[in-house]
């Protein structure tokens, strides 16, 4: 009676995944699906610690004093940690929360070896452990995907809050096949001699190592592809879980993330048009380095914030360009305070969103409907670049690679071939940035160059700030 | 070798039940705005939080006096439970921003 009550809710938890993950791909229904889930979520915890009954011995669970007091801290801190999370962190909160997820399938992998190793020391004989290897097999699955995760969730996290920086050195990418290839052989050896227990500790250090090479030379501008990646592989993690406990909603969730997670990842990497083999293995600042020759030198002129301030306002339409900068410095809810002063002056103002502006897809979505910004002046970039034309005035927020000429012009420039915003089609385009440093990507912007371009150095936030004051005292 | 053969035998419901999922997990996502992929990320993070259920399991079949399994399942658990309630709690955060305004 209670097997079937368990089962009713695993299979309703599965449904509500699937349903969850389709209504998060539609902007109506995201809300609602997240919720969805998470309901369905809740069921199928609650059902496994009350309902769960070993198929073995028929006893229940026990534990419950540890489990729940682990279920009552991870709920609170996970809780405060995700609201207590500045918007611009969002990318480095779901690595980290990934990179715990892995960690959990490690774990579980780890717990079950050697619970296995303990039945094969207890003297089984050799029935037993020719019988235990595909779940030997599964558990090394679980144990190298999940550790491979977590490491390499924790270094994107690193990498994305400026801790970590990025390190590539000629043959990485040989020492980390290498590295993976000696991971596997080793696995596979263990397969066949589950009764060496010591190899286990030499897999998990071997798997974590892949995990920090991995991601270590891959560019901060590439992180959201590689946290997606990661996302996948811990789904797939957690479905190595549902076959060691024959446990459908395991496999049904991980699976599904494996596959959605996937498809993803494909996804992002096509809005950035290059391939997901060109990221991992070509990184940003490697390619960089040996086109070294697209490096454009020039004068740039400045321009004052009294001077931006009266081009803006007696312009018939204005386009934003917002990129990373505006999300550092924390300046869309001033930035939304430009906008109105400059539509109470009858100026039209868009927003032109490049979809991988900023450090994830739809960070600047995020970050501009924070601060109220009405959902119909975000124009995506196809829109965009029809507009450019009748405008009179681009001002661009610490973006820089999405408006890098050199995507269309120059077949050498690391970011070739991907689509950017046309700003240089308007009349005037404003820069703002904090200096002529190059951006995420280590490339010039020539750009910076062109006649009708004009700097307008600072803060994003403080620029904005005075802009406002200028404009209100026109 | 035939040892790989019985267990896909005993276990090709789960197999089929991959299979399929691989599909759907494609299908679902397939025609999602470049605007929500980081939400959907998000979401799709909390889902393979799942794996909780495999830690609570883990938990709650050590035996007693097992305190390294009980410790590394503690663990399992909490860090588990971190990923669930964290990534729905996030996607929440996001999404909520996405609110029509009229």
């Amino acid at each position: 009676m209670t097997q079937s009550i368990l089962t009713i809710c695993y299979l309703f938890a599965s449904i509500t995944f699937i349903l969850g993950l389709k209504m998060l791909s539609n902007p109506l229904t995201a809300r609602k699906g997240n919720l969805v889930a998470a309901v369905g979520m809740t069921v199928a915890i609650l059902g496994t610690i009350f309902l769960y009954r070993d198929e073995e011995t028929g006893n229940n669970l026990h534990n419950y004093g540890w489990i729940f007091s682990a279920l009552i801290i991870g709920a609170i801190v996970g809780t405060l940690a995700a609201k207590k999370v500045k918007m611009t962190a969002m990318p480095e909160m779901v690595s980290l929360f990934n990179g715990m997820g892995g960690a959990c399938a490690a774990l579980i992998s780890i717990v079950e070896f050697l619970h296995i190793s303990h039945q094969i020391h207890n003297g089984a004989d050799a029935a037993y452990i020719s019988a235990i290897r595909p779940t030997v097999m599964i558990i090394l699955t679980g144990l190298i995907i999940g550790a491979v995760s977590f490491a390499g969730s924790m270094v994107a996290w690193g990498k994305l809050n400026g801790k970590v920086k990025d390190l590539s050195f000629t043959g990485q990418n040989i020492l980390n096949l290498l590295v993976l290839a000696t991971t596997i052989g080793l696995a596979v050896w263990l397969v066949v001699h589950p009764e060496q227990r010591w190899m286990m500790v030499v897999i998990l250090v071997l798997a974590l190592c892949y995990g920090i090479f991995f991601v270590l030379p891959i560019g901060g501008a590439d992180m959201p592809v590689v946290i997606s990646l990661l996302n996948s592989f811990t789904g797939v993690a957690a479905a190595c879980g549902g076959f060691l406990y024959d446990n459908k909603v395991m496999l049904t969730g991980g699976i599904l993330v494996g596959a959605a997670g996937t498809l993803l990842t494909i996804l992002m990497c096509k809005a950035m048009n290059r391939s997901l083999k060109n990221v991992l293995i070509g990184s940003f600042g490697a390619s960089a380095q040996t086109a070294s020759g697209t490096a454009v030198q020039g004068h740039h002129k400045e321009i004052s914030v009294a001077d931006s301030a009266m081009l803006m306002a007696y312009a018939n339409k204005v386009m934003i360009v917002p990129g990373y900068g505006l999300a550092v410095a924390q300046a869309q809810h001033i930035c939304h305070e430009l906008e109105e002063l400059l539509s109470q002056k009858g100026v039209t103002v868009k927003y032109a969103i490049h979809p991988v502006a900023g450090r994830m897809p739809g960070h600047m979505n995020v970050l501009l409907a924070e601060a109220d910004v009405d959902y119909e002046v975000l124009l995506e970039m196809e829109d965009a670049n029809d507009e450019f034309k009748t405008c009179d005035v681009v001002l661009i927020l610490g973006a820089n690679d999405v408006v890098n000429p050199a995507a269309k012009t120059d077949p050498a420039s690391p970011i070739y071939g991907m689509p950017i915003l046309d700003v240089e089609l308007a009349k005037t385009v404003i820069i703002n940035k904090r200096s002529m440093k190059p951006g995420y990507a280590g490339i010039e912007n020539e750009l910076f160059f062109k006649p009708k371009s004009s700097m307008l150095f600072g803060d994003a936030k403080k620029v904005l700030q005075n802009l406002v004051t200028e404009i209100k005292a026109i | 070798m035939e040892n790989i053969l019985t267990w896909i035998s005993a276990h090709q419901q789960l197999l089929y039940i991959v299979i399929l999922m691989i599909f759907v997990g494609i299908e679902v996502i397939g025609h999602v705005p470049s605007v929500l992929h980081t939400p959907l990320m998000s979401g799709a993070n909390a889902i393979h939080g799942v794996v909780i259920i495999g830690a609570i399991i883990v938990m709650g079949k050590a035996e007693n006096d097992n305190y390294l399994a009980l410790i590394l399942g503690f663990f399992a658990v909490l860090l588990g439970m971190l990923n669930v309630v964290g990534g729905f709690v996030v996607t929440d955060r996001m999404l909520e921003m996405f609110k029509k305004k009229k």
